[in-house]
């Protein structure tokens, strides 16, 4: 029964490889920023699906350690890109008037 | 005998999760790669992800048994429950108030009665009908 869940393990890290590969497809071919930047997203999401996966495999408890970390990192990266993307700059404060398009004073 | 019964059962509910785990995965992937504008692909990898990713996860915590793992993995599918939703609705809406505008007209849903045209012909007509739709917006532009 091990072997069986061993093989079925593999089976899954293969196939999420697969996924990934795809996404790697939108991510160099992506028309628009946006594209990427989803792509990238979902990549990071498999990752941490992969990380678990593969540490179940070896038999070594400490991937879903770094899968925890990397769960929490993909999502502060992206918000961080989008964020400098959409005003061109990192320390702007959250309480942005909306409608103000670029996050500068008007005045 | 009962040991063996349950590790057969552990076997099946953990394959069938990660199964339907990996089809979402990779229909999420194939979306996001074949679909014909951002939106759409949008819709295709925020729902797929987040499904995919709690199934398989849930797999691996009933392969884990009860044990330190899997309350780590339970952690880190909660926490993928709360930022994957949330990271795909921020991304949809930086791209809206960027003016990332959806691909219209090209594509549309059958009217009640109506048959789908042969290729070529739809592509002619979805043609003219986005130049119309450009020809009508100047128009209301010059007013």
């Amino acid at each position: 029964m091990e072997q069986a869940l061993h093989y079925l393990n593999v089976g899954t890290a293969m196939f999420l490889l697969v996924g990934m590969a795809l996404l790697l497809g939108r991510l160099l071919s992506g028309p628009t920023l946006y594209d990427r930047i989803l792509a990238v997203n979902s990549f990071g999401t498999k990752t941490v699906l992969f990380l678990c996966v593969f540490s179940l495999i070896i038999g070594r408890q400490d991937g879903v350690d770094i899968g925890i970390l990397y769960a929490l990192m993909n999502f502060i990266a992206t918000i961080a890109v989008l964020k400098f993307f959409r005003y061109s700059a990192l320390d702007v404060s959250m309480n942005y008037k909306r409608g103000n398009r670029g996050g500068r004073d008007r005045s | 005998m009962n040991g063996d019964l349950l590790h057969i059962l552990q076997f099946v509910i953990s394959a069938v999760l990660m199964a339907g785990g990996i089809f979402f995965v990779i229909a999420g992937a194939v979306g996001v790669l074949r679909l014909p504008d951002f939106y759409t692909r949008m819709h295709a990898a925020g729902m797929t992800d987040t499904l995919g990713a709690e199934m398989i996860l849930l797999g691996l915590i009933v392969q884990a048994g009860l044990s330190q793992t899997s309350l780590k993995l339970a952690l880190i599918a909660f926490l993928l429950f709360l930022t994957s939703p949330t990271a795909t609705h921020a991304v949809i809406g930086a791209a809206h108030h960027a003016g990332l505008k959806p691909k219209l007209g090209k594509y549309r849903a059958l009217a009640p009665g109506e048959e789908p045209l042969a290729k070529s012909k739809a592509k002619a007509q979805a043609k003219s009908k986005v130049k119309s739709a450009r020809k009508s917006r100047a128009k209301k532009r010059v007013k």
